[in-house]
């Protein structure tokens, strides 16, 4: 009676302290998930030369926005800006169109070849030839590098947003593909006109994948177009700003007076701004398509 | 009517049969083989690569005019002190990567699925899954800003009486591998919840109900209800990540490692980049490329084959 009592308080009490504690974990975690992106901004938003002297918190300084101003009228920002969107939009749309068919057909159990081909994709998620021979293959014998088509061929498929497809496939009811077949249509029109419109959610999160994972390379532009500063990509632009600033803060140990002479929007507030802008896009987009990768994503682990 | 004489035919068998039902499905074939010469290409044609591992390959010359060298390439790379610390960098990293990731991401899932506000609980996971989808190197812009001199954590650090200097993280090599750690956790803990989460979702609602009768408080219902759930998930992933010990990630250590750490930011896919691509040592860098490559499938095999043995008992 009196053990009974004493468990069913101790209940009570963790079930009024718990959930304080928790909230306040998970407000700070919030917090100190937040806190770097919003400090990326309020250095964006910073005077150049102030930002030298670091420790800016939350909000900006001394405010000013001429970072934005002289990234606004920099021609390579907008060229870069150009190759980004671009080769985000078509590798985007051509991995759906080839994974999404792929799917498919593997998903069909009477498809003689399912087995042999499921097999060739699943073995590339683990054995992998490495950089160096896959660099001779795309810049020597290929000749992709300084191309654009570097961006664009290489990444036209992944085996993890495949697995995901098919799986969302295969929990389909088979009727509609074998009533379609009674039917009389061939493989091509159901796949277009019945399975594909159906399979919007999962390929709304593969293109997700696709497109942040394309959004955020740069070290393909490192490795094949770092020459070419028309091919340049966002992402790049930032890489480079990264090695500047980390060559200036190594300077700046030694002599911090010294950069009081450099110009007046120094790299950092112009990284952060570029960051900003290249960063605006993925916020607008993801809160929206949670609820599709998220079930995307358990898709792909339990089967992967 | 073709999915009738797929049926039929797969029981007559006989190679006849075979090729008449492929010819039925051309369609899906005309759908599906592209991408299977595209992958052959991609990922099965550069492993004829491999071969430059044993010779002193020079571009000009080719595969074929190169000079063989039989096993020299790997007898100096073992001779290299930069490998080897290169391959305990690469270990050290990913197994501090995989604790940390670990348990940061159950112990997340835990606590978001005690959320009862349903609001809170999605405005926390939105935030959280945010800097999955940064890039690495805005990530490790940031991680600069906040690890600097002058930077946030210090400044914390200082304020607390933690430290009486500014604390140079990232110019000095020991706390290279943690730091790493602590930002590859910060930018994947939401998103790794997910398949914890929805692990959870399908712990049948009754053993909580029952564990609430028994008088278990959250704490009790947490290490007996919820961690149970999830333990065949947590040894799957466990398992998955061992067979990718080999992979301690590349981008961070190029962008955040400079000179000073190199010594401890340094991973084999790194080596490989110095060698293959800045000093051109084709061959040196593929043997260092493969010995990575085959380590890791055996890492695989071993790992499918542990994971096979505890479907039998421990998975159920």
């Amino acid at each position: 009676m009196t053990t009974a009592g004493k468990k069913v308080r101790t209940g009570r009490r963790q079930d009024v302290v718990f959930p304080i504690v928790n909230t306040v974990i998970l407000v700070l975690l919030m917090f100190i998930t937040l806190y770097p992106v919003i400090n990326t901004v309020a250095y964006s938003f910073n005077d150049g030369t102030d930002a030298l002297r670091g420790n800016i918190g939350l909000l900006p300084r001394v405010f000013s926005v001429k970072s934005y101003e002289s990234i606004l009228t920099d021609t390579a920002v907008y060229q870069a800006a150009w190759i980004s969107v671009s080769k985000t939009i078509i590798t985007t749309l051509l991995n759906l169109f080839w994974t999404g068919m792929l799917a498919f057909t593997l998903s069909r159990k009477e498809y003689v070849l399912r087995r042999f081909i499921t097999t060739v994709m699943v073995l590339t998620m683990y054995v992998n030839a490495g950089l160096i021979p896959n660099y001779l293959l795309i810049s020597r014998t290929l000749g992709l590098s300084k191309s654009y088509w570097v961006y664009i061929i290489p990444t036209m498929f992944s085996c993890f947003n495949m697995i995901v497809i098919r799986t969302y496939i295969t929990g389909l009811p088979d009727a509609l593909v074998e009533s379609a077949r009674i039917d009389g249509a061939g493989d091509f029109r159901v796949y277009w006109q019945i399975i594909f419109p159906l399979c919007t959610p999962v390929l709304a999160t593969v293109a997700l994948f696709v497109a942040v994972g394309s959004w955020n390379s740069w070290f393909d532009t490192h490795l094949y177009c770092g020459g070419q500063k028309n091919l340049h990509t966002l992402q790049y632009l930032l890489k480079m700003k990264l090695a500047t600033t980390q060559a200036s803060a190594n300077a700046a140990k030694t002599t911090a007076d010294a950069m009081k002479s450099t110009t007046q929007t120094t790299p950092i507030t112009i990284r952060c701004a570029i960051t900003v802008i290249s960063t605006v896009p993925i916020l607008v987009v993801y809160p929206f398509l949670q609820k599709y990768f998220v079930t995307g994503m358990a898709l792909g682990s339990v089967k992967g | 009517m073709t999915v009738n004489r797929a049926k039929t035919g797969a029981k007559k068998g006989g190679i006849g049969h075979f090729f008449r039902i492929l010819g039925g499905q051309w369609q899906l074939m005309l759908m599906s083989i592209p991408m299977l010469a595209y992958v052959i290409l991609f990922n099965y044609v550069p492993m004829w690569g491999w071969i430059t591992a044993f010779q002193d390959y020079k571009p000009k010359l080719g595969v074929s005019g190169s000079a063989w060298v039989g096993l020299k390439n790997f007898q100096w790379l073992f001779g290299r002190a930069d490998f080897i610390n290169s391959i305990r960098n690469t270990l050290a990293m990913s197994v501090i990567n995989l604790v940390f990731g670990t348990v940061s991401s159950i112990l997340l899932a835990v606590l978001l699925n005690e959320v009862r506000v349903r609001g809170f609980k999605r405005t926390v996971q939105t935030v959280t899954y945010l800097p999955h989808f940064l890039s690495m190197v805005i990530v490790v812009g940031m991680a600069q800003n906040i690890f600097s001199s002058s930077g946030a954590v210090n400044q914390l650090l200082l304020s607390l009486g933690l430290v009486k200097e500014p604390v140079f993280f990232l110019g000095e090599g020991r706390y290279f591998w943690w730091l790493v750690g602590v930002i590859n956790v910060w930018k994947e803990v939401g998103w790794n919840t997910i398949i914890y989460i929805s692990a959870m979702t399908a712990i049948d609602p009754s053993l909580y109900e029952a564990a609430v009768i028994d008088g278990a408080g959250r704490f009790n219902r947490i290490m007996h209800v919820t961690l149970p759930g999830i333990k065949s998930t947590f040894v799957i992933l466990l398992i998955m990540n061992i067979g990718h010990l080999m992979e301690a990630g590349f981008e961070i250590q190029y962008l955040l490692g400079s000179a000073v750490v190199m010594d401890w930011s340094q991973t084999i896919d790194v080596f490989v980049l110095q060698y293959g691509i800045s000093k051109q040592q084709y061959g040196v860098a593929t043997a260092a490329g493969m010995f990575k490559s085959i380590v890791a499938i055996i890492l695989l095999v071993a790992a499918n084959s542990v994971a096979k043995r505890l479907d039998e008992d421990t998975l159920i």
